[in-house]
């Protein structure tokens, strides 16, 4: 076997087993810091002894043994220096043991643990992509532009706070499942969404990285709760988000809106994937819930060769029934952008000067409402809304598309 | 596991009656029922405090609490609980009981 291919079977090992083992040795010996380090080194040390020694034949569980191996030595190290107290302090979790082949539970213990809503949002990003994606300490830090040092600071502080204040290892009971599972999910569409239209002006405008982790993720809860519609929705929403990623942002490194993409460049494999999920709930008649509707309102463009065909009466219908669930003046600045199409620009800017007093700060209001006003005509205001929207947007492309359209202007 | 549950306040004015009333429902029926009552109690203002401080040698008497702050320590509940999610459940319904903003923190 080459070294490529040997680098490339760590790395798929890395991708497909980190979370297991992370997750067994948290179960095992209840910390994770414990569990953390060692699924580290054993994969270090994958890197080091796979070369010569060759690729095990199931890797995962070789890696596990390396780290439940790795792990013992730790503590035993410890309890010689007389730190007794690590014991005590192993994390709490009141399960009877399960047997072994539950392990895909362990996973999803984890997953619940590092998104608790004990836990600031910005933690429960940093330790789901430490802990659950396997990024390392560095990586995050880069992804959310934060000094390595206070990223490393703040994984530590979540680690002794979810030790200290007992937060439990465990999957929670059915009563609190909805509420905790659409915790999870909002972490992992923060993730893609920081992906997909980065807010700070020192990256890139679409960092595939982020997004393809997210999906990563998303997949894999999909696998752990195959029955749930929302995670459902989110990955097809993602999935539908990220087959345009490509049609997004021009050569010249301008953002392209959904109106003027090359529909021909937009990925069929994952529309045709994303499809499949929005009709699958759709089949199960229960009511939808927002990622469901979002992913069912991007499978509406998706479906549309040509913009002109795009069936905006079914837009605005399902933005109704969002709004309906989710009255956020955003989601009510979406569907004026559809109704733009069907009623016309008129109306539409009606409906988004009535969001001025909760969206004056953010840009997509301005940028909207500039778009309006450019096509009703009034070229002197729609440049002072381009100008806000530029003042107020972070994302490169955005700034860059939003200057040639107020540049554009007579 | 034991938790300090304090009860935040902004407000002068103790309990009105019907939050009394909501209080003692609550120790009742939800901590002492269940095995997570320790300890209860509700603070005089904090117009009321004395700092002490004795790291000299002699004792210093201060009048008034150790921080001015708009939000003070009105009150507070030691319970027993198994894991942080069964003591933020609990909390949840005290902060409802006593209409006051709650903070839960782990015993070492």
């Amino acid at each position: 076997m080459s070294l490529v291919d040997v680098r490339e079977a760590v790395t798929q090992a890395h991708h497909e087993e980190w979370a297991r083992v992370v997750a067994s040795l948290t179960r095992r010996f209840g910390d994770l810091d414990i569990a953390e380090e060692a699924a580290a080194e054993a994969f270090a040390t994958a890197v080091e002894r796979w070369p010569a020694d060759g690729v095990p034949p199931s890797p995962g569980a070789w890696l596990t043994t390396t780290a439940n191996r790795k792990a013992i030595d730790r503590i035993r190290r410890e309890n010689k220096r007389g730190d007794k107290q690590k014991e005590a302090q192993l994390l709490y979790d009141d399960d009877p043991r399960e047997p072994p082949g539950a392990v895909d539970d362990e996973r999803l213990r984890l997953i619940f643990t590092c998104c608790h809503p004990a836990l600031a949002m910005e933690t429960r990003v940093a330790l789901t992509l430490r802990m659950v994606a396997g990024l390392t300490v560095p990586e995050i830090a880069r992804a959310f532009l934060v000094q390595e040092t206070a990223m490393g600071r703040r994984i530590t502080r979540a680690k002794a706070k979810i030790k200290t204040a007992r937060i439990p290892y465990r999957v929670p009971s059915a009563e609190d499942l909805p509420a905790r599972v659409s915790g999870v999910l909002a972490v992992l569409f923060l993730v893609f969404n920081e992906g997909y239209l980065a807010t700070g002006p020192d990256t890139d405008p679409v960092r595939h990285d982020l997004t393809a982790e997210a999906i990563r993720l998303t997949r894999l809860i999909r696998a752990l709760m195959p029955e749930d519609g929302e995670v459902a929705g989110l990955l097809a929403l993602m999935l539908l988000t990220e087959a345009r990623r490509t049609a997004r942002v021009s050569a010249s490194g301008e953002l392209v809106t959904l109106v003027e993409q090359n529909r021909g460049t937009w990925d069929a494999a994952l529309i045709a994937e994303g499809h499949r999920l929005v009709r699958e709930r759709l089949a199960a008649g229960v009511a939808p819930g927002r990622y469901q509707i979002l992913a069912a309102i991007s499978a509406v463009h998706t479906s549309a060769r040509d913009v002109r065909d795009t069936d905006w009466s079914q837009v605005v219908a399902l933005y109704d029934q969002l709004v309906h669930i989710d009255p956020s003046p955003i989601i009510a600045l979406n569907r004026a952008i559809a109704v733009a199409e069907l009623d016309g620009p008129e109306v539409a800017l009606a409906a988004v000067d009535r969001l001025e007093h909760t969206l004056a700060g953010y840009h997509a209001y301005h940028a909207t409402r500039a778009d309006l006003l450019r096509r009703l005509g009034y070229s002197k205001k729609s440049r002072a809304a381009y100008g806000k929207a530029i003042e107020l947007a972070g994302n490169t492309a955005e700034v860059a598309y939003l200057t040639r359209r107020r540049d554009q202007l007579g | 596991m034991q938790y300090l549950v304090s009860v935040i306040d902004d407000t002068a004015g103790s309990a009105t009656p019907d939050e009394m009333a909501a209080i003692n429902a609550f120790n009742d029926d939800r901590l002492k029922a269940e095995g997570h009552w320790v300890f209860a109690g509700g603070l005089g203002s904090p117009s009321t405090a004395t700092v002490i401080d004795s790291r000299g040698g002699e004792a210093v008497f201060t009048d008034g609490p150790f921080l001015e702050s708009k939000e003070y320590l009105a009150g507070f509940w030691i319970i027993e609980a198994a894991d942080l999610d069964v003591a933020l459940k609990l909390a949840a319904e005290g902060s409802k009981a006593c209409n006051r903003k709650i903070e839960v923190r782990p015993f070492l």
